[in-house]
Protein backbone atom coordinates (compact mmCIF):
# COMPACT_ATOMS: atom_id res chain seq x y z
CA UNK A 1 0.00 0.00 0.00
CA UNK A 2 1.15 3.63 -0.83
CA UNK A 3 0.40 6.57 1.22
CA UNK A 4 -0.91 9.41 0.06
CA UNK A 5 -1.22 12.71 1.22
CA UNK A 6 -5.02 13.68 1.66
CA UNK A 7 -5.91 16.12 -0.32
CA UNK A 8 -6.90 18.74 2.39
CA UNK A 9 -8.63 21.53 1.05
CA UNK A 10 -9.76 23.08 4.76
CA UNK A 11 -13.32 23.39 3.36
CA UNK A 12 -16.26 23.40 6.35
CA UNK A 13 -17.65 20.23 4.77
CA UNK A 14 -14.25 18.23 4.91
CA UNK A 15 -13.46 19.59 8.52
CA UNK A 16 -16.65 18.12 9.72
CA UNK A 17 -16.07 15.26 8.12
CA UNK A 18 -12.85 14.01 8.59
CA UNK A 19 -13.62 14.95 12.27
CA UNK A 20 -16.51 12.46 12.69
CA UNK A 21 -15.06 9.66 10.57
CA UNK A 22 -11.97 10.09 12.54
CA UNK A 23 -14.23 10.53 15.63
CA UNK A 24 -15.86 7.34 15.04
CA UNK A 25 -12.75 5.03 14.00
CA UNK A 26 -11.11 6.17 17.65
CA UNK A 27 -14.68 5.48 19.46
CA UNK A 28 -14.60 1.58 18.41
CA UNK A 29 -10.94 1.94 19.22
CA UNK A 30 -11.48 3.01 22.97
CA UNK A 31 -14.75 0.69 23.24
CA UNK A 32 -12.97 -2.29 22.43
CA UNK A 33 -9.75 -1.21 24.55
CA UNK A 34 -12.24 -0.52 27.57
CA UNK A 35 -13.79 -3.69 27.08
CA UNK A 36 -11.07 -5.59 27.43
CA UNK A 37 -9.55 -3.02 30.35
CA UNK A 38 -12.78 -4.24 32.14
CA UNK A 39 -12.31 -8.14 31.91
CA UNK A 40 -8.88 -7.56 33.05
CA UNK A 41 -9.53 -5.52 36.13
CA UNK A 42 -12.03 -7.22 37.15
CA UNK A 43 -10.68 -10.78 36.39
CA UNK A 44 -7.14 -10.57 37.71
CA UNK A 45 -7.58 -10.26 41.78
CA UNK A 46 -9.50 -13.50 41.27
CA UNK A 47 -7.52 -15.27 39.36
CA UNK A 48 -4.41 -14.34 42.01
CA UNK A 49 -6.58 -16.31 44.54
CA UNK A 50 -7.23 -19.12 42.24
CA UNK A 51 -5.65 -22.69 43.97
CA UNK A 52 -5.99 -24.27 41.08
CA UNK A 53 -4.48 -24.04 37.16
CA UNK A 54 -6.96 -21.72 35.18
CA UNK A 55 -5.76 -23.52 32.22
CA UNK A 56 -6.11 -26.47 32.81
CA UNK A 57 -8.58 -27.44 35.78
CA UNK A 58 -11.75 -28.74 35.17
CA UNK A 59 -12.80 -27.74 38.20
CA UNK A 60 -15.43 -24.60 38.54
CA UNK A 61 -15.67 -23.82 42.66
CA UNK A 62 -16.02 -20.20 43.03
CA UNK A 63 -18.20 -20.67 46.37
CA UNK A 64 -16.21 -21.46 49.25
CA UNK A 65 -12.60 -20.96 50.26
CA UNK A 66 -9.74 -21.69 48.32
CA UNK A 67 -11.35 -19.96 45.32
CA UNK A 68 -10.42 -22.89 42.75
CA UNK A 69 -11.86 -23.06 39.33
CA UNK A 70 -9.94 -23.68 35.38
CA UNK A 71 -11.55 -23.55 31.87
CA UNK A 72 -10.58 -26.56 30.34
CA UNK A 73 -13.94 -28.03 30.39
CA UNK A 74 -15.10 -24.35 29.13
CA UNK A 75 -12.97 -24.37 26.35
CA UNK A 76 -12.89 -27.88 25.14
CA UNK A 77 -16.97 -27.48 25.02
CA UNK A 78 -16.87 -23.86 23.27
CA UNK A 79 -14.34 -24.84 20.67
CA UNK A 80 -16.17 -28.37 20.12
CA UNK A 81 -19.57 -26.85 19.38
CA UNK A 82 -18.51 -24.11 16.73
CA UNK A 83 -16.37 -26.54 15.43
CA UNK A 84 -19.46 -28.45 14.43
CA UNK A 85 -20.89 -25.41 13.66
CA UNK A 86 -18.29 -24.20 11.22
CA UNK A 87 -18.04 -28.08 9.64
CA UNK A 88 -21.41 -27.85 8.53
CA UNK A 89 -22.43 -24.30 7.98
CA UNK A 90 -19.19 -23.45 5.77
CA UNK A 91 -19.76 -25.81 2.79
CA UNK A 92 -23.55 -25.51 3.36
CA UNK A 93 -23.55 -21.87 3.29
CA UNK A 94 -20.91 -21.96 0.14
CA UNK A 95 -23.26 -24.10 -1.56
CA UNK A 96 -26.41 -22.41 -0.93
CA UNK A 97 -24.59 -19.14 -2.21
CA UNK A 98 -23.42 -20.57 -5.22
CA UNK A 99 -26.49 -22.25 -6.20
CA UNK A 100 -28.48 -18.59 -5.38
CA UNK A 101 -25.83 -16.59 -7.39
CA UNK A 102 -24.76 -19.21 -10.85
CA UNK A 103 -27.56 -21.61 -10.82
CA UNK A 104 -30.65 -20.68 -9.65
CA UNK A 105 -33.38 -18.55 -12.56
CA UNK A 106 -33.50 -14.66 -10.73
CA UNK A 107 -37.16 -15.32 -9.45
CA UNK A 108 -36.02 -18.35 -7.35
CA UNK A 109 -32.93 -16.68 -6.11
CA UNK A 110 -34.51 -13.93 -4.97
CA UNK A 111 -36.97 -15.82 -2.95
CA UNK A 112 -34.49 -18.23 -1.56
CA UNK A 113 -31.64 -15.24 -0.44
CA UNK A 114 -34.84 -13.99 1.49
CA UNK A 115 -35.87 -16.94 2.99
CA UNK A 116 -32.12 -17.55 4.18
CA UNK A 117 -32.33 -14.03 5.80
CA UNK A 118 -34.78 -14.62 7.35
CA UNK A 119 -33.16 -17.49 9.08
CA UNK A 120 -31.29 -14.29 10.79
CA UNK A 121 -33.88 -12.99 12.34
CA UNK A 122 -35.23 -15.65 14.14
CA UNK A 123 -34.84 -15.27 18.18
CA UNK A 124 -31.93 -17.23 19.70
CA UNK A 125 -34.28 -18.37 22.36
CA UNK A 126 -36.69 -19.76 19.69
CA UNK A 127 -33.66 -22.39 18.26
CA UNK A 128 -32.81 -23.28 21.90
CA UNK A 129 -36.56 -23.96 22.51
CA UNK A 130 -36.90 -25.84 18.72
CA UNK A 131 -33.52 -27.49 19.29
CA UNK A 132 -34.03 -28.76 22.71
CA UNK A 133 -37.80 -29.60 21.95
CA UNK A 134 -38.50 -30.64 18.51
CA UNK A 135 -34.90 -31.20 16.84
CA UNK A 136 -32.78 -32.47 19.49
CA UNK A 137 -34.64 -35.55 20.20
CA UNK A 138 -33.95 -36.62 16.41
CA UNK A 139 -30.42 -36.43 16.79
CA UNK A 140 -30.75 -40.53 19.35
CA UNK A 141 -30.52 -42.42 15.99
CA UNK A 142 -27.39 -40.61 14.72
CA UNK A 143 -26.01 -40.90 18.20
CA UNK A 144 -27.19 -44.35 18.48
CA UNK A 145 -24.85 -45.59 15.24
CA UNK A 146 -21.44 -42.96 15.83
CA UNK A 147 -21.62 -45.10 19.06
CA UNK A 148 -22.25 -48.41 18.12
CA UNK A 149 -20.03 -48.38 15.28
CA UNK A 150 -17.27 -45.41 16.06
CA UNK A 151 -17.68 -45.74 19.88
CA UNK A 152 -14.13 -46.75 20.34
CA UNK A 153 -13.18 -43.24 19.38
CA UNK A 154 -13.21 -40.75 21.78
CA UNK A 155 -15.06 -38.00 20.24
CA UNK A 156 -17.95 -40.98 19.94
CA UNK A 157 -17.98 -42.56 22.69
CA UNK A 158 -20.58 -43.32 24.79
CA UNK A 159 -22.09 -40.73 27.75
CA UNK A 160 -25.26 -40.87 29.65
CA UNK A 161 -26.58 -37.93 28.24
CA UNK A 162 -30.01 -37.30 26.56
CA UNK A 163 -29.44 -36.98 22.70
CA UNK A 164 -31.28 -33.40 22.84
CA UNK A 165 -28.54 -31.79 24.73
CA UNK A 166 -25.27 -33.04 24.11
CA UNK A 167 -23.00 -30.72 22.79
CA UNK A 168 -23.05 -32.69 19.17
CA UNK A 169 -27.09 -31.35 19.33
CA UNK A 170 -25.40 -27.96 20.12
CA UNK A 171 -23.35 -27.55 17.23
CA UNK A 172 -26.03 -28.73 14.62
CA UNK A 173 -28.09 -25.94 15.97
CA UNK A 174 -25.38 -23.16 16.07
CA UNK A 175 -24.48 -24.41 12.48
CA UNK A 176 -28.74 -23.21 11.35
CA UNK A 177 -28.09 -20.09 12.89
CA UNK A 178 -24.49 -19.25 11.77
CA UNK A 179 -25.90 -20.33 8.08
CA UNK A 180 -27.30 -17.10 7.26
CA UNK A 181 -24.61 -14.97 7.83
CA UNK A 182 -21.85 -17.18 5.76
CA UNK A 183 -24.48 -17.11 3.11
CA UNK A 184 -25.30 -13.66 2.75
CA UNK A 185 -21.70 -12.72 3.00
CA UNK A 186 -20.75 -15.42 0.46
CA UNK A 187 -23.44 -14.36 -1.79
CA UNK A 188 -22.37 -10.73 -1.92
CA UNK A 189 -19.21 -11.47 -3.00
CA UNK A 190 -19.64 -14.19 -5.71
CA UNK A 191 -22.44 -12.03 -7.38
CA UNK A 192 -19.03 -9.79 -7.44
CA UNK A 193 -17.19 -12.40 -9.14
CA UNK A 194 -16.28 -10.23 -13.00
CA UNK A 195 -17.75 -11.23 -15.79
CA UNK A 196 -14.46 -11.31 -17.42
CA UNK A 197 -13.38 -13.83 -15.38
CA UNK A 198 -16.49 -16.25 -15.80
CA UNK A 199 -16.42 -15.71 -19.65
CA UNK A 200 -12.46 -16.07 -19.78
CA UNK A 201 -13.39 -19.62 -18.31
CA UNK A 202 -16.24 -20.17 -20.01
CA UNK A 203 -14.09 -19.33 -23.75
CA UNK A 204 -11.80 -22.11 -22.03
CA UNK A 205 -14.56 -24.78 -22.73
CA UNK A 206 -15.18 -24.83 -18.90
CA UNK A 207 -18.41 -26.22 -17.85
CA UNK A 208 -20.57 -24.30 -15.24
CA UNK A 209 -18.96 -26.29 -12.41
CA UNK A 210 -15.54 -25.96 -13.91
CA UNK A 211 -16.33 -22.08 -14.05
CA UNK A 212 -17.22 -21.63 -10.73
CA UNK A 213 -13.85 -23.59 -9.50
CA UNK A 214 -11.74 -21.23 -11.29
CA UNK A 215 -13.21 -17.96 -11.57
CA UNK A 216 -16.08 -17.70 -8.74
CA UNK A 217 -14.67 -19.13 -5.57
CA UNK A 218 -10.92 -18.21 -5.94
CA UNK A 219 -12.48 -14.62 -6.63
CA UNK A 220 -14.73 -15.18 -3.47
CA UNK A 221 -12.41 -16.56 -1.74
CA UNK A 222 -11.22 -13.64 1.26
CA UNK A 223 -15.31 -13.13 1.18
CA UNK A 224 -15.76 -16.91 2.05
CA UNK A 225 -13.33 -16.65 5.22
CA UNK A 226 -14.43 -13.32 6.40
CA UNK A 227 -17.74 -14.66 6.64
CA UNK A 228 -16.91 -18.05 8.04
CA UNK A 229 -15.35 -15.93 11.03
CA UNK A 230 -18.31 -13.61 11.43
CA UNK A 231 -19.77 -16.57 11.50
CA UNK A 232 -17.55 -18.70 13.85
CA UNK A 233 -17.95 -15.14 16.41
CA UNK A 234 -21.19 -16.08 16.66
CA UNK A 235 -21.41 -19.77 17.58
CA UNK A 236 -18.19 -18.85 20.08
CA UNK A 237 -20.43 -16.19 21.63
CA UNK A 238 -24.03 -17.93 21.37
CA UNK A 239 -25.37 -17.87 24.86
CA UNK A 240 -29.07 -18.58 25.21
CA UNK A 241 -29.81 -21.40 22.44
CA UNK A 242 -26.71 -23.07 24.15
CA UNK A 243 -28.06 -22.94 27.53
CA UNK A 244 -31.35 -24.28 27.25
CA UNK A 245 -30.13 -27.56 24.78
CA UNK A 246 -27.02 -27.94 26.54
CA UNK A 247 -26.86 -30.52 29.66
CA UNK A 248 -24.65 -28.71 31.97
CA UNK A 249 -22.89 -31.44 33.99
CA UNK A 250 -22.62 -31.08 38.37
CA UNK A 251 -19.02 -30.35 39.24
CA UNK A 252 -16.39 -32.97 39.17
CA UNK A 253 -17.99 -34.90 36.38
CA UNK A 254 -15.36 -36.85 34.94
CA UNK A 255 -13.34 -35.52 31.90
CA UNK A 256 -14.72 -36.56 28.58
CA UNK A 257 -13.78 -35.84 24.95
CA UNK A 258 -16.74 -37.07 23.53
CA UNK A 259 -19.32 -35.28 21.24
CA UNK A 260 -22.45 -36.89 23.32
CA UNK A 261 -21.36 -35.46 26.24
CA UNK A 262 -22.76 -32.16 28.04
CA UNK A 263 -21.46 -29.10 29.78
CA UNK A 264 -20.80 -25.55 29.36
CA UNK A 265 -19.47 -22.83 27.18
CA UNK A 266 -17.61 -19.90 28.27
CA UNK A 267 -21.40 -17.86 27.30
CA UNK A 268 -24.05 -20.08 28.97
CA UNK A 269 -21.68 -20.77 31.42
CA UNK A 270 -21.45 -17.29 32.70
CA UNK A 271 -25.62 -16.73 31.58
CA UNK A 272 -26.05 -19.79 33.58
CA UNK A 273 -24.82 -18.17 37.09
CA UNK A 274 -25.05 -14.77 36.25
CA UNK A 275 -27.81 -14.67 39.60
CA UNK A 276 -24.63 -15.40 41.77
CA UNK A 277 -22.08 -12.41 40.68
CA UNK A 278 -22.72 -11.09 44.76
CA UNK A 279 -19.12 -11.15 45.13
CA UNK A 280 -15.77 -9.34 43.63
CA UNK A 281 -14.38 -12.45 43.50
CA UNK A 282 -16.54 -14.51 41.89
CA UNK A 283 -17.55 -12.28 39.19
CA UNK A 284 -13.89 -12.22 38.61
CA UNK A 285 -13.90 -15.94 38.04
CA UNK A 286 -16.37 -15.70 35.67
CA UNK A 287 -15.44 -12.74 33.86
CA UNK A 288 -11.99 -14.12 33.67
CA UNK A 289 -13.47 -16.94 31.51
CA UNK A 290 -15.45 -14.02 29.18
CA UNK A 291 -12.18 -12.82 29.07
CA UNK A 292 -10.63 -16.23 27.48
CA UNK A 293 -13.65 -15.94 25.15
CA UNK A 294 -13.11 -12.11 23.94
CA UNK A 295 -9.08 -13.21 23.71
CA UNK A 296 -9.94 -16.38 21.21
CA UNK A 297 -12.56 -14.33 19.49
CA UNK A 298 -10.04 -12.56 18.65
CA UNK A 299 -7.41 -14.58 17.42
CA UNK A 300 -9.50 -15.80 15.49
CA UNK A 301 -10.02 -12.92 13.99
CA UNK A 302 -6.70 -12.28 13.46
CA UNK A 303 -5.85 -15.40 11.79
CA UNK A 304 -8.70 -14.36 9.05
CA UNK A 305 -7.31 -11.12 9.07
CA UNK A 306 -3.81 -12.95 8.16
CA UNK A 307 -5.49 -15.27 5.60
CA UNK A 308 -7.05 -12.85 3.67
CA UNK A 309 -4.29 -10.61 3.46
CA UNK A 310 -2.36 -13.09 1.92
CA UNK A 311 -4.28 -14.21 -0.46
CA UNK A 312 -5.37 -10.85 -1.40
CA UNK A 313 -1.84 -10.03 -2.31
CA UNK A 314 -1.78 -12.51 -4.83
CA UNK A 315 -4.91 -11.13 -6.85
CA UNK A 316 -3.64 -7.43 -6.89
CA UNK B 1 -5.84 -28.25 -37.68
CA UNK B 2 -7.65 -24.67 -38.49
CA UNK B 3 -10.67 -25.04 -40.09
CA UNK B 4 -12.94 -23.17 -42.48
CA UNK B 5 -16.33 -21.66 -40.38
CA UNK B 6 -19.50 -21.62 -42.55
CA UNK B 7 -22.17 -19.05 -41.05
CA UNK B 8 -25.69 -18.97 -43.18
CA UNK B 9 -28.48 -17.07 -42.18
CA UNK B 10 -27.42 -16.56 -38.63
CA UNK B 11 -29.59 -14.54 -36.33
CA UNK B 12 -28.70 -13.48 -33.12
CA UNK B 13 -31.26 -12.47 -30.46
CA UNK B 14 -31.21 -10.86 -26.53
CA UNK B 15 -34.49 -11.85 -25.54
CA UNK B 16 -36.84 -10.54 -28.54
CA UNK B 17 -34.38 -7.76 -29.74
CA UNK B 18 -32.39 -8.86 -32.72
CA UNK B 19 -28.96 -7.74 -32.67
CA UNK B 20 -27.59 -9.68 -35.85
CA UNK B 21 -29.88 -10.22 -38.81
CA UNK B 22 -29.30 -12.80 -41.33
CA UNK B 23 -25.57 -13.12 -41.39
CA UNK B 24 -24.13 -15.28 -44.20
CA UNK B 25 -20.28 -15.72 -44.46
CA UNK B 26 -17.73 -18.02 -45.10
CA UNK B 27 -14.07 -17.88 -43.20
CA UNK B 28 -11.03 -19.87 -45.06
CA UNK B 29 -8.72 -21.73 -42.49
CA UNK B 30 -5.50 -20.34 -41.76
CA UNK B 31 -6.32 -16.45 -42.71
CA UNK B 32 -7.21 -13.66 -40.56
CA UNK B 33 -10.87 -12.04 -40.92
CA UNK B 34 -11.52 -8.34 -39.77
CA UNK B 35 -15.00 -7.73 -38.60
CA UNK B 36 -15.53 -4.18 -38.63
CA UNK B 37 -18.32 -1.35 -38.41
CA UNK B 38 -19.65 1.06 -35.83
CA UNK B 39 -20.55 0.93 -32.31
CA UNK B 40 -24.08 -1.47 -31.43
CA UNK B 41 -23.68 -2.86 -35.35
CA UNK B 42 -23.59 -6.14 -33.21
CA UNK B 43 -20.24 -7.72 -34.15
CA UNK B 44 -19.38 -8.16 -31.21
CA UNK B 45 -22.25 -10.52 -30.53
CA UNK B 46 -21.73 -12.20 -34.00
CA UNK B 47 -18.01 -13.33 -33.29
CA UNK B 48 -19.41 -14.55 -29.95
CA UNK B 49 -22.06 -16.64 -31.87
CA UNK B 50 -18.80 -18.77 -33.51
CA UNK B 51 -18.12 -20.31 -30.09
CA UNK B 52 -21.24 -20.49 -28.49
CA UNK B 53 -20.50 -17.54 -25.83
CA UNK B 54 -23.34 -15.78 -27.06
CA UNK B 55 -26.15 -17.94 -25.35
CA UNK B 56 -24.22 -17.35 -21.96
CA UNK B 57 -26.17 -14.29 -21.63
CA UNK B 58 -29.89 -14.90 -20.43
CA UNK B 59 -32.30 -14.59 -22.80
CA UNK B 60 -29.52 -14.81 -25.66
CA UNK B 61 -30.29 -16.85 -28.57
CA UNK B 62 -29.31 -18.06 -32.12
CA UNK B 63 -31.25 -18.79 -35.15
CA UNK B 64 -29.47 -20.45 -37.90
CA UNK B 65 -26.26 -22.14 -38.62
CA UNK B 66 -22.36 -22.25 -38.36
CA UNK B 67 -20.50 -24.99 -39.54
CA UNK B 68 -16.93 -25.86 -38.77
CA UNK B 69 -15.29 -27.72 -42.05
CA UNK B 70 -18.74 -29.80 -41.64
CA UNK B 71 -20.07 -29.84 -37.97
CA UNK B 72 -22.53 -27.97 -37.24
CA UNK B 73 -21.77 -26.19 -34.11
CA UNK B 74 -25.57 -25.54 -33.20
CA UNK B 75 -26.81 -29.16 -33.86
CA UNK B 76 -28.84 -30.31 -31.37
CA UNK B 77 -26.13 -32.96 -29.73
CA UNK B 78 -23.45 -30.70 -29.57
CA UNK B 79 -22.32 -29.56 -26.11
CA UNK B 80 -21.22 -25.94 -26.24
CA UNK B 81 -18.59 -26.67 -23.71
CA UNK B 82 -16.94 -29.03 -26.08
CA UNK B 83 -17.12 -26.19 -28.79
CA UNK B 84 -15.73 -23.79 -26.63
CA UNK B 85 -12.60 -26.04 -26.42
CA UNK B 86 -11.77 -25.99 -30.20
CA UNK B 87 -12.50 -21.89 -30.83
CA UNK B 88 -10.58 -20.57 -28.76
CA UNK B 89 -11.45 -16.27 -27.95
CA UNK B 90 -9.54 -13.19 -26.11
CA UNK B 91 -11.45 -10.46 -25.28
CA UNK B 92 -11.23 -6.76 -25.44
CA UNK B 93 -10.00 -6.56 -21.58
CA UNK B 94 -7.36 -8.57 -20.72
CA UNK B 95 -8.77 -10.74 -18.68
CA UNK B 96 -6.18 -13.34 -16.49
CA UNK B 97 -7.32 -15.47 -13.55
CA UNK B 98 -6.66 -12.98 -10.87
CA UNK B 99 -5.42 -15.75 -8.47
CA UNK B 100 -3.67 -17.99 -10.61
CA UNK B 101 0.19 -17.51 -11.48
CA UNK B 102 1.56 -16.28 -15.08
CA UNK B 103 2.16 -20.20 -16.13
CA UNK B 104 -1.12 -21.38 -14.03
CA UNK B 105 -3.10 -18.97 -16.23
CA UNK B 106 -1.52 -20.60 -19.83
CA UNK B 107 -2.15 -23.90 -18.54
CA UNK B 108 -5.71 -23.22 -17.44
CA UNK B 109 -7.56 -24.90 -20.59
CA UNK B 110 -5.32 -27.95 -20.33
CA UNK B 111 -6.00 -28.34 -16.57
CA UNK B 112 -9.85 -28.29 -17.47
CA UNK B 113 -9.03 -30.59 -20.03
CA UNK B 114 -7.78 -32.84 -17.25
CA UNK B 115 -4.08 -33.02 -18.37
CA UNK B 116 -2.28 -33.34 -14.88
CA UNK B 117 1.48 -34.41 -16.22
CA UNK B 118 3.78 -31.83 -14.37
CA UNK B 119 6.38 -31.93 -17.90
CA UNK B 120 3.53 -31.62 -20.40
CA UNK B 121 2.42 -28.88 -18.62
CA UNK B 122 5.96 -27.36 -18.19
CA UNK B 123 6.54 -27.88 -22.04
CA UNK B 124 2.86 -26.56 -23.03
CA UNK B 125 3.84 -22.98 -20.78
CA UNK B 126 6.85 -22.35 -22.35
CA UNK B 127 5.87 -23.49 -26.01
CA UNK B 128 2.26 -21.16 -25.29
CA UNK B 129 4.34 -18.32 -24.26
CA UNK B 130 7.15 -18.31 -27.05
CA UNK B 131 3.86 -19.02 -29.56
CA UNK B 132 2.66 -15.90 -27.74
CA UNK B 133 5.67 -13.83 -27.52
CA UNK B 134 5.65 -13.21 -23.94
CA UNK B 135 8.55 -16.03 -22.78
CA UNK B 136 11.15 -13.53 -22.92
CA UNK B 137 9.36 -11.06 -20.86
CA UNK B 138 8.20 -13.58 -18.05
CA UNK B 139 10.01 -16.67 -17.64
CA UNK B 140 11.77 -15.87 -14.77
CA UNK B 141 9.02 -14.65 -12.97
CA UNK B 142 6.29 -17.94 -14.26
CA UNK B 143 4.61 -18.02 -10.54
CA UNK B 144 4.04 -14.69 -9.97
CA UNK B 145 0.54 -13.45 -10.35
CA UNK B 146 -0.72 -13.05 -14.02
CA UNK B 147 -2.26 -9.96 -12.70
CA UNK B 148 0.73 -8.45 -12.17
CA UNK B 149 1.60 -7.73 -15.95
CA UNK B 150 1.52 -4.44 -17.94
CA UNK B 151 -1.59 -4.80 -19.99
CA UNK B 152 0.28 -5.70 -22.92
CA UNK B 153 1.36 -8.77 -21.74
CA UNK B 154 -1.66 -9.44 -19.16
CA UNK B 155 -3.19 -9.42 -23.39
CA UNK B 156 -0.65 -12.12 -24.49
CA UNK B 157 -0.77 -13.94 -21.68
CA UNK B 158 -4.90 -14.22 -22.45
CA UNK B 159 -3.49 -15.19 -26.07
CA UNK B 160 -1.49 -17.70 -24.64
CA UNK B 161 -3.73 -19.06 -22.56
CA UNK B 162 -6.10 -19.48 -25.38
CA UNK B 163 -3.87 -21.00 -27.69
CA UNK B 164 -2.15 -23.54 -25.16
CA UNK B 165 -5.46 -25.71 -25.80
CA UNK B 166 -4.49 -25.79 -29.36
CA UNK B 167 -8.02 -24.39 -31.19
CA UNK B 168 -8.58 -24.90 -33.92
CA UNK B 169 -10.17 -21.54 -34.61
CA UNK B 170 -9.04 -17.94 -32.43
CA UNK B 171 -11.75 -15.36 -31.97
CA UNK B 172 -10.26 -11.69 -30.98
CA UNK B 173 -12.70 -9.17 -29.61
CA UNK B 174 -11.03 -5.58 -30.28
CA UNK B 175 -7.63 -7.58 -28.28
CA UNK B 176 -6.26 -4.03 -28.60
CA UNK B 177 -8.80 -1.70 -27.46
CA UNK B 178 -7.24 -1.18 -24.16
CA UNK B 179 -3.45 -1.39 -25.28
CA UNK B 180 -0.97 1.13 -25.55
CA UNK B 181 0.08 1.63 -29.73
CA UNK B 182 3.43 -0.46 -28.90
CA UNK B 183 1.60 -3.06 -27.23
CA UNK B 184 -0.94 -3.09 -30.54
CA UNK B 185 1.84 -3.40 -32.51
CA UNK B 186 3.36 -6.08 -30.48
CA UNK B 187 -0.21 -8.49 -30.30
CA UNK B 188 -0.63 -7.48 -34.54
CA UNK B 189 2.71 -9.14 -35.49
CA UNK B 190 1.38 -11.95 -33.16
CA UNK B 191 -1.48 -12.38 -35.19
CA UNK B 192 0.48 -12.18 -38.14
CA UNK B 193 2.79 -15.43 -36.88
CA UNK B 194 -0.61 -17.16 -35.29
CA UNK B 195 -2.46 -17.37 -39.09
CA UNK B 196 -0.15 -19.99 -40.13
CA UNK B 197 -2.10 -22.10 -37.76
CA UNK B 198 -5.21 -21.11 -37.11
CA UNK B 199 -8.29 -19.58 -38.66
CA UNK B 200 -8.56 -16.07 -37.17
CA UNK B 201 -10.91 -13.83 -36.54
CA UNK B 202 -10.61 -10.53 -35.01
CA UNK B 203 -13.31 -7.83 -33.97
CA UNK B 204 -11.84 -4.33 -34.42
CA UNK B 205 -12.70 -0.42 -34.14
CA UNK B 206 -9.38 0.41 -35.46
CA UNK B 207 -9.73 0.48 -39.26
CA UNK B 208 -5.51 0.91 -39.67
CA UNK B 209 -5.09 -2.54 -37.75
CA UNK B 210 -7.80 -4.12 -40.01
CA UNK B 211 -5.79 -2.91 -42.90
CA UNK B 212 -2.63 -4.07 -41.28
CA UNK B 213 -3.37 -7.88 -40.08
CA UNK B 214 -6.42 -8.90 -42.40
CA UNK B 215 -7.04 -10.84 -45.09
CA UNK B 216 -10.80 -10.48 -45.53
CA UNK B 217 -12.82 -8.25 -44.14
CA UNK B 218 -16.45 -7.73 -43.16
CA UNK B 219 -18.14 -4.64 -42.56
CA UNK B 220 -20.95 -4.74 -40.08
CA UNK B 221 -23.49 -1.80 -39.84
CA UNK B 222 -27.23 -0.68 -38.83
CA UNK B 223 -29.45 1.38 -40.05
CA UNK B 224 -30.11 2.93 -36.83
CA UNK B 225 -30.09 2.52 -33.46
CA UNK B 226 -32.12 -0.15 -31.97
CA UNK B 227 -32.40 -2.06 -35.56
CA UNK B 228 -30.00 -4.75 -35.89
CA UNK B 229 -27.19 -5.29 -37.53
CA UNK B 230 -26.37 -6.52 -40.76
CA UNK B 231 -23.05 -7.94 -42.64
CA UNK B 232 -23.41 -5.22 -45.55
CA UNK B 233 -20.04 -6.22 -47.50
CA UNK B 234 -17.82 -8.46 -47.12
CA UNK B 235 -14.33 -9.02 -49.77
CA UNK B 236 -10.32 -9.36 -49.75
CA UNK B 237 -8.82 -6.48 -47.25
CA UNK B 238 -7.27 -4.48 -50.19
CA UNK B 239 -10.70 -4.45 -51.86
CA UNK B 240 -12.64 -3.03 -49.28
CA UNK B 241 -9.71 -0.40 -48.05
CA UNK B 242 -9.47 1.13 -51.59
CA UNK B 243 -12.41 0.09 -53.76
CA UNK B 244 -15.71 -0.84 -52.03
CA UNK B 245 -18.24 -2.17 -53.77
CA UNK B 246 -20.83 -0.51 -51.34
CA UNK B 247 -21.40 3.21 -50.87
CA UNK B 248 -21.98 3.18 -46.69
CA UNK B 249 -18.70 0.71 -46.46
CA UNK B 250 -16.51 4.02 -48.67
CA UNK B 251 -18.79 5.95 -46.07
CA UNK B 252 -17.40 4.47 -43.59
CA UNK B 253 -13.29 3.28 -44.01
CA UNK B 254 -13.09 6.96 -45.17
CA UNK B 255 -14.15 8.08 -42.17
CA UNK B 256 -17.45 9.94 -43.13
CA UNK B 257 -19.43 8.36 -40.04
CA UNK B 258 -19.15 5.66 -37.28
Amino acid sequence: MTDRVPAGTGRLGDRIFGGTAKGAGLLVIAIVTLIAGFLVSQALPALAKDKANFLTSTQWNVDGTPLQFGIANLLWVTVLSSVIAMLIAVPFGVGVALFITQYAPAWLSRTAATLVDLLAAVPSIVYGLWGLQVFGPHMSGIQDFLVTYLGWFPLFSRSGIGAASTILTVGVVLSIMVLPIITALSREVFAQTPVANKDAALALGATRWEMIRTAVLPFGKPGVISASMLGLGRALGETVAVMIILSALADGTAWSWSVFHGGETFASKIANNAAEFDSPQKAGAFLAAGLVLFLLTFVVNSIARIVINRSKAFSE
Amino acid sequence: MAKRIDVKNLNAYYGTFRAVEDVTMTIEPRSVTALIGPSGCGKSTFIRTLNRMHEVIPGARVEGSVHLDDADIYAANVDPVGVRRTVGMVFQRPNPFPTMSIADNVVAGLRLNGLKNKTVLAEAVEASLRAANLWNEVKDRLNKPGAGLSGGQQQRLCIARAIAVEPQVLLMDEPCSALDPISTLAIEDLITELKSRYTIVIVTHNMQQAARVSDRTGFFNLVETGQPGRLIEMDDTHKIFSNPSIRATEDYISGRFG
